[in-house]
């Protein structure tokens, strides 16, 4: 039997800007994943203890306001205490303020724990193909 | 009918110190200080405490009396905290120790290594506080390190289990035929962000009582004044609380901080709830700051640790002679002259500075799309109106107001949310302890007595 994974997504701390977690969240449906929508304005504390109720494979978060480093700044260790070292972590969006270079931000997240980071406007089947990628290494997929 | 008098002691590693108290009249009607004695039989100084006790009252057998103890002699009570992530997990078990009065010897993260777990032995501390893991998150680093503190030697022989719920019966079974004795209590982070230290802290005085004032010789005194019911800084931590909270009907004196410097380390305890005072200000702790906290400089001391407090002043003017007058603390000499005099007063203040700075939250400014933004790592005691002073450097101090402003809030160093505008109250009698231990039986009267004898300056 194939194993369906389990995904979260949404918008981290105060961040309101729904529209990209809603279409990530219908290609992963569409793309036979099962999809725990958290939708917007979600703690980081939620993400976890969603991830633990849901034996989750991966979490998918977006945040175009700007602040997503302060909101994360201790997910990682948090995360590691509730037994969630070995799920993936994703982020996308605008995550810190103003113009800057995709390529910087990215060391600055993966050294929060993020395994994958996106730019602003990253099309949905790019993470996708990812996600299946690193399930697959995994051998959870 | 005769006044219900009360005997309260203090085995201290220098000192063993007795108040008497008329408990009728809030009277303390006499104390003693003797040299403690706990190397050779720690009844010697308390004998002799009670026979200055009597010549001073005219009691005759002051043993009778009713009596509590708290004791720090013989190193105090010595723990290693174990923890998961540094941040969380292992800096709960800290809040846990240092709130049960313990000196926390050892603190540790993650899985132990060989060498940490040799020098673990080495430390041989009296308690080992294992945690690690919300209920139901990490399994594997508990086991782990419960797995190799079961093969340690005779050295380690109490271990409170604190930490993932989940783990206990894989950790039993890991104890089983080890022969120490392991206590399994309530996580000290349940969940992510929450502390819970109280259960923990009812078994660390508990195995306190049973064993380790047996293990450290102190027991010998259980004949004559009954049990030791605490250590030392868990007693003068139940009466900041006492005194902060009040009692019954008599108010206290509303969030306050007690600072305490010492030979080798200097204490700050606060009781507060630490919640920014100004606007736009947002807090970021990790873990939630207790309420009643208490922290310890161990490098921050008058006489052992002198060197290291001396390293403070670096960069600043220091009086003539000051190098060889340090040299002259550490090795026991009291301040006499005038130089020595001022020079153990900047130490002092400058110990306290430090470690009140150390205790307190700071603000962190960052940018956000909307401006400025204030960030709160820790307490905000800006607001805090009482400080009381306590610790010999203090109390014998000629000056301790002037060492009591080393906690104030500074201009130069606005980002520190140390206390604005406290009033300072003297523990002139040295009587904290007292109060912390009279605060278990009779509130009200504990706190009365405190109110009588702490000196506003």
């Amino acid at each position: 039997m194939k194993r369906v994974p389990t995904v979260i997504t949404g918008t981290v701390g105060m961040d309101a800007h729904v529209i990209g977690t809603k279409v990530l969240s219908r290609a992963l449906r569409d793309a036979g994943f099962k999809v725990v929508e958290l939708g917007m304005q979600v703690t980081p504390e939620e993400f976890i203890s969603v991830a633990q109720e849901t034996k989750a494979d991966a979490i998918l978060m977006s945040s175009l306001y700007g602040m997503a480093e302060l909101d994360l700044k201790d997910f990682n260790h948090k995360r590691m205490e509730a037994g969630l070292g070995d799920v993936l972590l994703y982020i996308g969006g605008n995550l810190v303020i103003g113009r800057y270079d995709p390529r910087e931000i990215e060391p600055k997240f993966k050294a929060l724990g993020f395994d994958r980071v996106y730019p602003p406007g990253a099309e949905p089947e790019i993470g996708i193909e990812d996600l299946k990628k690193d399930l697959k290494a995994k051998g959870k997929m | 009918m005769t006044d219900d008098i009360r005997l309260l002691v203090d085995f201290g590693s220098t000192f063993t110190k007795v108040a008497a108290i008329d408990l009728d009249k809030v009277e303390v009607i006499a104390t003693a200080r003797v040299p403690s004695t706990v190397e050779t039989d720690i009844t010697l100084g308390l004998e002799a405490a009670l026979k200055e006790i009597s010549a001073k009252t005219g009691i005759k057998s002051p043993e009778k009396l009713k009596s509590m103890a708290c004791s720090s002699a013989a190193g105090g009570l010595r723990m290693v905290c174990i923890g998961f992530v540094p941040e969380l997990t292992s800096k709960a078990a800290n809040h846990a120790a240092l709130g049960a009065g313990a000196k926390v010897v050892g603190l540790y993260s993650f899985k132990l290594t060989g060498q940490e777990i040799d020098e673990i032995e080495k430390t041989a501390p009296d308690i080992i506080l294992l945690s690690g893991g919300t209920d139901g998150g990490d399994e594997a680093t508990i086991i782990h390190n419960a797995g190799i503190l079961a093969k340690t030697g005779r050295k380690i022989d109490n271990i409170i289990v604190a930490g993932n719920k989940v783990t206990y019966d894989a950790i039993k079974a890991a104890f089983k035929d080890s022969g120490k004795r392991v206590i399994y209590t309530r996580n000290v982070m349940p969940e992510i962000g929450v502390l819970d230290t109280a259960p923990c802290n009812k078994e660390i005085r508990e195995i306190f009582i049973k064993n380790i004032i047996k293990a450290k010789g102190v027991a010998r005194a259980k004949e004559i004044v009954g049990d030791v019911i605490m250590p030392t800084p868990s007693a003068v931590l139940e009466a900041a609380k006492l005194l902060a909270e009040g009692s019954g009907g008599e108010a206290g004196y509303g969030e306050l901080m007690v600072i305490d410097p010492g030979g080798a380390t200097t204490d700050v305890h606060s009781v507060a709830e630490g919640i920014p005072t100004s606007g736009g200000v947002t807090m970021v702790n990790t873990l939630p700051e207790p309420y009643v906290k208490r922290t310890v400089e161990g490098n921050l001391g008058l006489k052992y640790n002198i060197d290291s407090l001396s390293e403070f002043t670096r960069g600043k003017k220091i009086p003539p002679h000051f190098r060889e007058i340090c040299q002259g603390f550490h090795e026991g000499k009291l301040p006499e002259s005038q130089e020595e005099i001022d020079c153990h007063l900047l130490l002092s203040r400058l110990a306290v500075d430090v470690a009140v700075t150390q205790h307190a939250g700071r603000l962190e400014k960052i940018y956000s799309p909307t401006g400025e933004m204030l960030l709160q790592h820790g307490k905000d005691l800006t607001g805090v109106k009482t400080v009381v002073g306590t610790g010999g450097p203090i109390i014998f101090s000629a000056n301790p107001k002037e060492i009591m402003e080393g906690a104030l809030y500074r201009k130069d160093n606005p980002l520190v949310l140390k206390p604005k505008e406290p009033g300072f109250y003297l523990d002139e009698q040295y009587l904290l302890y007292a109060v912390g231990l009279l605060s278990q039986e009779e509130p009200q009267k504990a706190l009365l007595l405190a109110k009588k004898y702490l000196k506003q300056i």
